[in-house]
C-alpha cells in the first residue's frame, strides 16, 4: 500500500483500529479507573471521576443488556439488514456491535466480541451468542 | 445575571411536511416573514440571529449558513449558527434568552431550519445517524430509530410496559395535530393501525417513529424594557432556562431508561423560573420516537420512573387531560425538521399560552415547558414560558 490516503486506502483511525486489532487477535480490553468506571479508547481521563485509566482485557463474554432488530438501515448497512444492534455488559464496559443472529435473541443472553466485515469492505464489531 | 426574562414578541413557522424542492434559505426566509408580520418589530432593531441547523452539510451541501439565513430573513446583522443534533435550535433559544438577559442585546430573531427530503429517506437516515458516536455506535449499524429502540428495550426490560402503550402516545399526538395547519400529519390514527405498521428498528414501528421534515421556525426574543418602551403586545415571557449534558453514546450512559441530561436541564429552569412543576398547564416534549416521550415526562420530574408509560393510555396526557403533552402534534406528527424543532416548541407554547391556537382551549393555567433534546439525550434543553402581564 501506499501511504497516500484514497478512499481505498484511507487512513486509521488510531487507537479505534488498533483496539478493533486487539479484539480480532483475541486480546481486545478497555480502560478501567480506579473507581471501576469502564471505556472504550481513545481516553486520556475517566470521563465520570476524572481519573487515570489504564488497560485491563476484555472479558471473553458479555450478556445483552438491550438490543433492537434495524428493518431501516443507513446506506453503509443496506447489505446486512434485517440485523441486531447489541449493548451488551462487559462488566466494567458495555460495546455495542451487530448480530446477524438474532432468532430468539433476549436480554441477558451471553453474546462474545469479534470482528467481522461490511459487504463494502469496512470492518465491524460482531456480538454473536456465545 | 438579570432575572428579568425576555418576551417573545413575534412568532412564525412554515408548514412542516415534504417539500423537498424548497431551500433551507427559503424555508426560513417564509418563517422569519411570519415572525415579523406578529410582531411591531422592525427588522433594523434586530441585534443578531440565533439560528440552529443540524444536517445543512450532508443534505444542502451549505455549511456557514447563519449569515445566509439573516440575509434570507432581510437582515444584516451577526449571525450565528448553533448545532447540537436535534437540539440545535433549542440551545440556540438558549443562548439568545441569556444575550438578552445579560444586557448584551434587546432584540433578537432566535430559530431554525432543516431540508431534509431532498436526500430521501437513505440519506436522511444517514444524515440523522451522525448524531450518535461515529466508531462505536454508527460503525455498529446504530440509526436513530434504533437507538431510540434499544432505550424502549432497556425500559421494558426494567419497568415493564408495551408497544401498545407506545402506539397510545402515538394516537394522542395524531389527534392534536388534527387543527395544526402547520402539521405534517393531520389524520387520526388508531391503536391498531401504529402496532400493525411497519418495524422500522423492533420494537419501535413506523408510527412510532417522526417523519422525515422539511420546514422552519423562527421568534423574535425582545428585553422587557424594549417592550416597555415600545408598547409591545408580548405577553409571553421564557422565564426560565436550563440545559443539560451526558455520555454521547448510550453504551458509556450510567442508565438505558433514564435521561439525565434532561434531568439536569428541568431542574435548572424550573428553579431559574422560580416556578414549581406542578405549575405547568402542558409540556411540549421531545417525541421524535414515542418511547422518547415517555423517557421526557420522566426526566421532567412530571412521573415517577417507569409510571410514564402509560400516561397516554389512561388519558392523563391527552388534551383533556390533567397534564396535555404535544398539544401541538409533537415532533410524531406536527414533524421534526431537526434544526427548526427547538424554536418551533417554543413558537407553538407561545401561541398555545396566547390563545391563538388551535388548541388553546385545553390550556388551563399561564405556564408552559418546552424540552428539546439531542441525539438520545445527550444534550437537552428546558424552557419554561409563562405569561406576564
Ligand atoms: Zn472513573
Amino acid at each position: 500500500m501506499s501511504d497516500d490516503f484514497t478512499p481505498e486506502n484511507p487512513a486509521p483511525d488510531g487507537e479505534y483500529d488498533a483496539w478493533l486489532d486487539a479484539v480480532d487477535a483475541g486480546d481486545g480490553y478497555h480502560l478501567v479507573c480506579d473507581e471501576g468506571h469502564g471505556w472504550l479508547p481513545p481516553r486520556r481521563v475517566c470521563p465520570r471521576c476524572g481519573g487515570d485509566l489504564r488497560e485491563e482485557p476484555l472479558p471473553d463474554s458479555g450478556a445483552v443488556a438491550t438490543f433492537t432488530v434495524v428493518h431501516v438501515p443507513t446506506p453503509s448497512f443496506a447489505a446486512e439488514a434485517p440485523y441486531a444492534t447489541v449493548v451488551a455488559d462487559f462488566g466494567g464496559v458495555r460495546l455495542t456491535g451487530v448480530a446477524r443472529q438474532f432468532e430468539d435473541l433476549a436480554v441477558g443472553d451471553s453474546v462474545a466480541p469479534a470482528v467481522g466485515e461490511r459487504e463494502d469492505g469496512e470492518r465491524l464489531l460482531l456480538l454473536e451468542r456465545a | 445575571m438579570d432575572r428579568t426574562p425576555p418576551r417573545v414578541a413575534g412568532v412564525g413557522l412554515t408548514h412542516f411536511g415534504v417539500h423537498p424542492e424548497r431551500t433551507g434559505r427559503d424555508l426560513f426566509a417564509e418563517a422569519a416573514e411570519r415572525a415579523f408580520a406578529d410582531a411591531a418589530v422592525p427588522r433594523e432593531d434586530v441585534d443578531a440571529l440565533y439560528y440552529g441547523n443540524f444536517m445543512g452539510e450532508l443534505t444542502e451541501h451549505q455549511g456557514h449558513q447563519a449569515p445566509l439565513m439573516a440575509e434570507a430573513a432581510g437582515l444584516t446583522c451577526p449571525a450565528t449558527r448553533y448545532e447540537n443534533a436535534c437540539a440545535s435550535s433549542g440551545v440556540a433559544v438558549r443562548e439568545a434568552v441569556r444575550a438578552v438577559r445579560n444586557g448584551e442585546a434587546d432584540v433578537l430573531l432566535v430559530g431554525g431550519a432543516e431540508r431534509m427530503n431532498n436526500v430521501g429517506t437513505a440519506g436522511s437516515t444517514e444524515g440523522l445517524a451522525v448524531a450518535a458516536d461515529d466508531l462505536f455506535e454508527v460503525r455498529a449499524g446504530v440509526t436513530f430509530p434504533g437507538a431510540y429502540a434499544l432505550m424502549a428495550r432497556a425500559y421494558f426490560d426494567e419497568f415493564g410496559g408495551s408497544r401498545e402503550d407506545l402506539a397510545h402516545v402515538a394516537v394522542k399526538n395524531h389527534d392534536n395535530a388534527l387543527d395544526n395547519e402547520f402539521a405534517q400529519y393531520r389524520q387520526a390514527i388508531d391503536v391498531e393501525t401504529a402496532l400493525e405498521a411497519p418495524p422500522i428498528a423492533e420494537p419501535l414501528g413506523l408510527y412510532d417513529s417522526c417523519p422525515i421534515t422539511d420546514g422552519a421556525s423562527a421568534f423574535l426574543l425582545v428585553s422587557e424594557a424594549y417592550v416597555a418602551e415600545h408598547d409591545l403586545d408580548a405577553p409571553v415571557a421564557i422565564a426560565g432556562t436550563g440545559q443539560g449534558g451526558d455520555h454521547l453514546a448510550l453504551q458509556d450512559r450510567t442508565d438505558l431508561a433514564f435521561a439525565p441530561a434532561t434531568e439536569a436541564a428541568a431542574d435548572e429552569a424550573f428553579a431559574d423560573a422560580g416556578v414549581e412543576r406542578a405549575a405547568a398547564a402542558f409540556a411540549e416534549v421531545h417525541d421524535c420516537f414515542t418511547i422518547a416521550e415517555v423517557l421526557a415526562l420522566e426526566g421532567l420530574g412530571f412521573y415517577d420512573r417507569g409510571a410514564a408509560v402509560g400516561a397516554a393510555r389512561a388519558g392523563e396526557t391527552t388534551a383533556d387531560g390533567d397534564l396535555p403533552v404535544n398539544l401541538s402534534g409533537g415532533l410524531k406528527a406536527k414533524g421534526h425538521p431537526v434544526g427548526a424543532t427547538g424554536a418551533a416548541q417554543v413558537v407553538e407554547a407561545t401561541r398555545l399560552l396566547r390563545g391563538d391556537h388551535p388548541n388553546s382551549d385545553a390550556v388551563d393555567g399561564d405556564v408552559g415547558v418546552t424540552h428539546n433534546a439531542g441525539g438520545t439525550v445527550a444534550s437537552a434543553v428546558v424552557h419554561v414560558l409563562e405569561v406576564r402581564s
